[in-house]
């Protein structure tokens, strides 16, 4: 089914699974909200944790101070 | 710098001539790869720890322990799924600490099977997000995520929010492809089973 979700799924297989989902609500209910599930994250999770320029600089600023502290072992 | 865009693997990716360059201590290079890749590491962070203090320094420690690495980093994978499998570790080590009692593995409750099975059927309203307002919407998805466990939670970010694609996830969080595939499919289901209540299609309207 993940296979079915990401559109990856053999044509014959594909061809079985819309037969199946013709005949079963259930299945049919399922595939479709699960498919709206993923939907409705992908569109909101992007936005849900944005990180502030300001913060974005500070972080990188203390990353880049970190790094220069640690001396990277050669080997 | 090399500047071919790479949608083909077999082109050169820009990533490789950074890191390159930073390991042989540019740390213009360095800066260049926190900048391209700081907010996905946050927001994976963020995903799996469920918290924003800890997202934050997981970043640092993510790129600091990078930069420790990178001498380690042979090229075999892109640079970005190996920052990714450190992001993702310190993540479930910070989960560790904060619960402090039991282990937070990848395999850690990953056992359950709760949600996966399907049980509620009713069809959703066809709009979800228009139903909402965003910030509802947003507290909703917020609640529902952090109720997953762990493993499943860090499958599902990589996949389905971060679109890594299922070989760099699966390369990322040290499973096989089809343990990759198998809980994502868990994942899905369960967020689908938890969302469920608040999308019912209201009496009446047909789907």
């Amino acid at each position: 089914m993940t296979d079915y979700f990401d559109g990856t799924v053999s044509e014959p297989l594909l061809a079985e699974i819309r037969l199946h989902m013709a005949e079963c609500s259930h299945c049919e209910v399922t595939v479709n909200t699960t498919q709206q599930t993923i939907h409705i994250y992908r569109n909101q999770e992007i936005y849900a944790y944005e990180l502030p320029e300001t913060l974005r600089d500070k972080m990188r600023a203390a990353i880049m101070e970190k790094c220069r502290c640690s001396k990277p072992s050669r080997k | 710098m090399a500047t071919i865009q790479s949608p083909a693997t077999e082109e050169i990716h820009p990533d490789v001539a950074l890191v390159a360059r930073a390991k042989e201590g540019d740390e213009a290079a360095f800066e260049q790869l926190i900048r391209q890749y700081d907010r996905q590491i946050f927001r994976i962070a963020r995903h799996i720890t469920q918290n924003k203090e800890d997202a934050e320094d997981i970043v640092q420690d993510t790129f600091l322990k990078a930069y420790q690495k990178l001498h380690q980093f042979q090229g075999n994978s892109k640079f970005y799924t190996w920052l990714v499998r450190i992001a993702v570790n310190e993540s479930l080590m910070r989960l560790r600490k904060r619960r402090n009692s039991k282990t937070v593995s990848m395999d850690e409750d990953v056992q359950t099977e709760e949600g996966s099975v399907p049980r509620d059927f009713a069809d959703w309203t066809p709009d979800p997000e228009q139903q909402y307002g965003q910030g509802e919407l947003g507290e909703i998805l917020r609640k529902t995520i952090a109720g997953l466990s762990p493993g499943f939670r860090s499958v599902f970010t990589l996949r389905d929010v971060e679109n890594l694609s299922t070989e760099e996830t699966a390369e990322a969080l040290g499973l096989s492809v089809p343990a990759v595939k198998s809980r994502l499919l868990r994942a899905r289901l369960q967020l689908r089973e938890r969302l469920s209540k608040h999308m019912k299609v209201k009496d009446g309207m047909t789907k």
